[in-house]
C-alpha cells in the first residue's frame, strides 16, 4: 500500500463512486451504437435546443474544408480491451470488449510505415495496448523501423498482473515515450473517473517507472494526462503541471516530463455521463462559448492519421469510435494511399468543438 | 419583467449591459480580466476568494461561475465548503460584533 512521504496512508475525504463494471456496449446501452451517437450530435431532436454548427466556425476562420497539413504521427489503436472501466471513455474501453488487433493487421501497419518513412510517430492506444497479446512484437518491430513509439499506458496495467511487472523496463530498452493518465494529483478526484483504488496503483506504477529512469533520464519521457473529472473544462495546462509537479513529488516523490490538459469530447461514455447527469446542452455550450480559431489550426487531425483495431482508417480516435471513416478511395491499411490521404477532406462534426475550446485540445495537451 | 427576478441565462448575457453603455461596461470588463489573471495571488487562489465573498454577498450568478471556476481549478469540496464558511463566518461575526453596540447603549441608559 503506497504511502505519502511523510508516512501519512492515503486519506480522502471525498465520497468515492464506483463507476459502472461494464461498457455501454455489453449494457446494451443506446450510446454504444455510433450512428445513434452523431445523429444526437448532428441533429439534437429531442429538444429545442440548437447548436452553431462546427462548419460555420470553420467556415468563418476559412479553414472549411479542413485539410492535413503535415501527415507525421501514425496512432494505432490496438485494441479496445481494458482492465479499467473509466467514466468518461470515449472509447467505451473495458474488460468485456474483445476487439483487438490481430497480427496481420499488425503487418499491414509496419508494411505501411516502412514505405511511408515521413510517419515519424508511432502512437499505440487502446484500450489498455498492453493487453493486445502481440504488443510487445509490435513495438519490437516499429522500433527495427526506427520510429518513435509513445504508448499510452493507463499505468494500473502495470500492477495488474506479474507479466505486465516489467513493463517499465521493456518501455525503457525500447526508449518509448510513455503517456498516462492521471486525473488528478488526489485519490477522490482519480477514482471516482476511473475506479475505486485507481489512485493508488498508478502512484505505485509511476514511482515503478521513475525507478526505471522515466522522468529523470533525459531520452526516458514520461508525460500525464489530465482529463477533467466531470462536466467541465481543463484549467490553464501550465498552471496544472505546476501543481501536479510540486503535489505529486511532495507527496509520493514522483517526477514526470510534461502535463497534457486534454478536453474531454461528447462522445460514448462522456455522452453518456452528460445527457444521464442533465449536463449535455450546458457542456455544449460551454466548449462552443470557448471556441478558439486558432487551435482549429493546428488540431490533431491535421497531422495524425487514426488507425482501427481492424485496420480502417480515420482522421482521429474520436471519428474512429463514432465509425467515421476518412472521406477518401484509401480507407483501409490494404490500400494505403499516403497522397490520397494527404489530399483528403476531414471528416467533421460537433464533438470537433472538444478539440477547438480554448487553448485547444489533442493527444498531446493544448495546442494554442 | 419575467415573473421570478433570477434567471441562470441571464449570467451568460452579462456582456450585454454594454448595449445600454458601452464605455464603462469597457472598463469594467477589462478590470475584472485583469484582476482575476494570477499575478502575487495564482488564478486559483483568487478563485476561491471570489467564491467565499460570491456568498457572503448573496450572488447566484457569482456562486454559480465560481463554484465552477473553483471546481475547475482544482479546489475540493471539502476546501470550496470551507471557504464559505469563512464566508459566512465573518457575515455571522459581523452581525454579532454589533452585539457590543448594543450593550453599551443599553449600559447607557440602563441605571
Amino acid at each position: 500500500m503506497p504511502v505519502y512521504k511523510d508516512g501519512r496512508s492515503f486519506v480522502d475525504k471525498t465520497t468515492i463512486r464506483k463507476p459502472d463494471m461494464k461498457s455501454l456496449k455489453a449494457r446494451g446501452n443506446v450510446l454504444a451504437e455510433s450512428d445513434y451517437q452523431v445523429e444526437l450530435l448532428e441533429t439534437d431532436n429531442h429538444n429545442p435546443f440548437r447548436l452553431v454548427p462546427f462548419q460555420q466556425k470553420l467556415q468563418e476562420a476559412h479553414l472549411f474544408p479542413l485539410t492535413p497539413t503535415n501527415i507525421e504521427i501514425f496512432q494505432v489503436n490496438v485494441g479496445k480491451m481494458c482492465n479499467q472501466v473509466c467514466k468518461h471513455c470515449h472509447v467505451d474501453a473495458g474488460p468485456d470488449r474483445k476487439e483487438i488487433m490481430t497480427m496481420e493487421t499488425m503487418e499491414l501497419c509496419l508494411e505501411v510505415l516502412r514505405k511511408n518513412p515521413s510517419l515519424k510517430i508511432v502512437d499505440l492506444t487502446g484500450g489498455a495496448p498492453e493487453l493486445n497479446p502481440n504488443f510487445r512484437w509490435f513495438v519490437e518491430q516499429i522500433k527495427e523501423l526506427d520510429r518513435h513509439i509513445i504508448v499510452r499506458c493507463n499505468l494500473t496495467i502495470i500492477l495488474s498482473n506479474k507479466r505486465f511487472h516489467d513493463l517499465p523496463e521493456f518501455f525503457k530498452k525500447h526508449s518509448v515515450e510513455v503517456v498516462s493518465s492521471l486525473p488528478f494529483y488526489t485519490k477522490g478526484r482519480t477514482d471516482r473517473q476511473r475506479g475505486d483504488g485507481v489512485f493508488e496503483d498508478s502512484i505505485l506504477a509511476l514511482q515503478m517507472l521513475n525507478k526505471a529512469g522515466y522522468g529523470k533520464d533525459t531520452a526516458l519521457t514520461l508525460n500525464l494526462v489530465y482529463n477533467p473529472a466531470g462536466a467541465f473544462l481543463p484549467p490553464v495546462q501550465d498552471d496544472l503541471e505546476n501543481e501536479f509537479k510540486e503535489a505529486l513529488n511532495k507527496d509520493f516523490g514522483i517526477v514526470f516530463n510534461n502535463l497534457f490538459a486534454i478536453t474531454n469530447l461528447p462522445i460514448s461514455r462522456f455522452l453518456d455521463y452528460l445527457l444521464t447527469s442533465g449536463n449535455y446542452e450546458t457542456y455544449m455550450e460551454k466548449l462552443i462559448a470557448a471556441y478558439n480559431p486558432v487551435a482549429a489550426q493546428s488540431v490533431m487531425c491535421r497531422n495524425t492519421l487514426s488507425i482501427g483495431w481492424d485496420g480502417y482508417l480515420y482522421d482521429c480516435d474520436f471519428n474512429q469510435m463514432l465509425d467515421l471513416k476518412v472521406s477518401c478511395q484509401s480507407k483501409h491499411l490494404s490500400d494505403f494511399n499516403f497522397s490520397d490521404l494527404s489530399k483528403r477532406e476531414i471528416v467533421i462534426n460537433q464533438h470537433c468543438y472538444g478539440c477547438t475550446a480554448g487553448a485547444g485540445s489533442s493527444c498531446g495537451g493544448v495546442v494554442a | 419583467m419575467e415573473n421570478h427576478y433570477y434567471n441562470s441565462k441571464d449570467l451568460g448575457k452579462f456582456g450585454n449591459i454594454s448595449e445600454f453603455q458601452k464605455p464603462l461596461a469597457d472598463k469594467f470588463f477589462d478590470w475584472y480580466g485583469e484582476v482575476f489573471k494570477g499575478d502575487q495571488l495564482s488564478a486559483k487562489e483568487k478563485s476561491l476568494i471570489a467564491l467565499a465573498v460570491a456568498h457572503a454577498v448573496q450572488c447566484p450568478y457569482c456562486i454559480d461561475a465560481y463554484s465552477s471556476d473553483a471546481f475547475e481549478k482544482g479546489w475540493s469540496e471539502g476546501q470550496m465548503m470551507e471557504a464559505v464558511h469563512v464566508a459566512a463566518a465573518i457575515k455571522g461575526g459581523a452581525a454579532l460584533v454589533h452585539g457590543v453596540q448594543m450593550m453599551n447603549k443599553v449600559k447607557e441608559i440602563a441605571m
